[in-house]
């Protein structure tokens, strides 16, 4: 299980495009993967209705994990962390 | 064989083409609904409906292309989320059929996103509209909304939601028929400034099958199922005649004996300059302020403000801009400015002005932001207040504006007390606006949004003509301008017997200019008066038209 702790600077949080990409780049790996808003309760990272019901804004820490080890994990988590930064 | 509806024409123009109906109801599943037994075969079903569904919100988001993409195609992660669809196994699994399950279970996300705050607040219509969709497959429904095509056609619905206008494809809908809805409904005012011909307040409207061939008339409100071929040739004969005289025109507004009538463009935000422009608007007649403040937990600040007014400032050098302050209350609440109780008639409840004299602070934050736009531009701006009713509130408007800087104060006239005591309240006010949308609703009690009064919520009737002509005289006699910035501006014959009433200036949606330009141009300020004298000698609308009509004989070549 390969795991990343992300504040998100995202200026919308994961609302909006950010939620959609977050979501589409999660659901091409082929293992879970799931997302919790600080020490909350984690979600599948596939569902766009469970991310956003996190309510994630700006500046919010979120908690991502990856089934697996290896490269292909941690390129996953890569593409994740910065979707929840970019604007 | 060809049978005639008919309502009120809101739009001019004539559209030919098929029917297709806008569908909003989706049948709900029965509370109790379950499946027969099979539950694996029930859940694929429901899958497949939710993986259809999105399939359908991908290919419409690539066919609308920009932001409208970035929405259906969240929409279409929406309908395949995975945990929803687990959720919908196990409500299948429990024995629900899966039209309901799918129901159930997005209520449980509809109610996650509506209480998680203003982000995703939004969202919950979209929620919906995913759901609506996989419902209507899942009970063979038809799918709510605008309908897909790849031709051209008539548009049919009970009515139209603004939400439904904006995403219409011009090029794809010839015209529009609706049973509810009058004709300053804001579904009316949308039509003309996509320029599509419409008619609203159709009561055969339902009676129209899907498929059946329509013309319809924009001006006259005909509607003719199965038309014989002239009548179609001549609709369109005399609806292009009318679009070529209106490519034609050109310049600023004045009748054939060159007495001049500006011609303003209604505008309800910077992003309506474009066309305004492109009409050859020579200012702003009505510039609503109120998309600055709807939705939103609090008032724009001063910044905020001072740039959406320069913008349109800075785009009429030497032209006047009319700015409309706030008009919030009735159909347009404001989350910041609540009313002070329910009102059982908001129409006739504490709107307009009357809101802001209870909140005067947000009254004195927009002047102060008007007064400092003006500045460094060379427009010339006048600031008039909405549902002035007496002198006293004329005199409250004025004092506050004049505290802020804003020179030129005026008034709008929209409620019946204040034409027939425009003498009284033109010694306060620089200018009058009459807003005949809200005059007409007022003087013959009859709601702007109720479908079966649209007999009432003409302009023509000679009642409201009444109190234009006393508003514009008194404006005459006192020596200020007296301009129309209602629906009534649009409509070309209108337009030339307000000119003969003694309005000075008339401002509309921008698309009906060129129309009205032309119209003005094939007739002289006599016959206009000789015009209006006819109107208002009138028993009844209809009577007014025809006798306006035999007073313009310039206006036959235009079909009207």
């Amino acid at each position: 299980m390969a795991q990343r702790r992300v504040t998100v600077e995202s200026k919308v949080g994961l609302h909006a495009r950010p939620a959609a990409m977050f979501v589409e780049a999660a659901s091409k790996a082929e293992g879970q993967v799931t997302v919790a808003k600080g020490e909350g309760t984690p979600v599948s990272a596939k569902s766009i209705l469970a991310v956003m019901g996190l309510d994630v804004r700006n500046g919010d820490e979120i908690v991502i994990d990856v089934e697996g080890e290896g490269p292909e994990a941690d390129a996953l988590l890569d593409r994740l962390a910065e979707i929840a930064n970019a604007d | 064989m060809a049978q005639t509806y008919r309502g009120a024409g809101v739009s001019p123009g004539a559209g030919y083409g098929p029917v297709k109906r806008l569908t909003r109801e989706v049948p709900q599943p029965a509370p109790d609904a379950r499946h027969a037994g099979d539950a694996e075969a029930e859940a694929r079903r429901a899958v497949a409906a939710m993986e259809q569904t999105a399939q359908d919100l991908t290919a419409r988001g690539e066919r609308a292309g920009g932001e409208a993409a970035e929405v259906l195609s969240a929409q279409a992660l929406m309908a395949r989320d995975p945990a929803l669809a687990d959720d919908v196994r196990r409500r299948v699994g429990e024995g629900a059929d899966a039209a309901r399950a799918v129901s159930e279970a997005m209520a449980v996300y509809r109610d996650m996103l509506a209480s998680a705050g203003e982000y995703l607040a939004a969202r919950v219509a979209d929620l919906d509209d995913v759901r609506d969709r996989i419902v209507a497959r899942l009970m063979g429904a038809p799918i709510p909304g605008i309908p897909d095509s790849d031709s051209p056609f008539v548009l049919v619905a009970e009515d139209l939601a603004p939400a439904d206008t904006a995403v219409l494809d011009p090029a794809q809908v010839v015209a529009f028929v609706t049973r509810e809805g009058g004709p300053t409904s804001h579904t009316a005012i949308l039509a003309r400034s996509l320029g599509l011909p419409a008619v609203v307040a159709c009561a055969g409207a339902d009676a129209i099958a899907e498929g059946t061939l329509l013309l319809v008339d924009g001006a006259t409100g005909e509607v003719v199922a199965d038309p014989d071929p002239a009548a179609v040739e001549a609709a369109t004969t005399a609806a292009a005649a009318r679009a070529r005289a209106a490519a034609q025109s050109s310049g600023p507004g004045r009748t054939a004996d060159g007495h001049p009538v500006p011609l303003l463009a209604n505008i309800g935000g910077p992003q309506d300059l474009p066309a305004a422009l492109e009409n050859g608007a020579e200012g702003v007649g009505l510039y609503r302020t109120e998309f600055l403040f709807l939705d939103r937990a609090d008032a724009p600040g001063h910044d905020e403000q001072v740039a959406a007014y320069r913008a349109v400032l800075e785009a009429f050098p030497g032209g006047k801009v009319v700015v409309r302050t706030l008009d919030a209350g009735a159909d347009k609440p404001l989350a910041f400015l609540p009313a002070p109780a329910a009102e059982p008639n908001p129409a006739l409840g504490e709107r307009g002005l009357r809101m802001m004299r209870r909140f005067p602070e947000t009254m004195d934050a927009q002047l102060a932001a008007l007064a400092e736009a003006e500045r460094g531009t060379d427009a010339e701006l006048q600031v008039m207040a909405p549902m002035v009713t007496d002198a006293e509130d004329a005199d409250w408007f004025a004092a506050a504006a004049a505290k802020a800087g804003v020179e030129q104060a005026g008034v709008m006239i929209e409620v019946p007390a204040a034409a027939l005591r425009a003498r009284h309240i033109a010694a306060s006010a620089a200018f009058f606006s009459i807003g005949t949308n809200d005059l007409t609703q007022y003087t013959c009690a009859a709601d702007r949004e109720t479908g079966g009064l649209g007999r009432f919520q003409d302009p023509w009737q000679p009642g409201v003509l009444d109190l234009v002509s006393v508003a514009a005289s008194a404006a005459a006699e006192a020596g200020r301008p007296c301009g129309v910035c209602g629906e009534a501006a649009a409509d070309p014959l209108l337009a030339c017997v307000l000119t003969g009433l003694g309005v000075t200036s008339l401002s509309m949606g921008a698309s009906a200019l060129p129309l009205v330009r032309a119209a003005l141009a094939r007739v002289e300020l006599a016959q206009c008066r000789a015009a209006a004298a006819a109107a208002l000698a009138a028993r009844g609308p209809e009577e007014a038209r025809a006798a306006a009509a035999a007073a313009l004989p310039g206006l036959a070549e235009l079909g009207l």
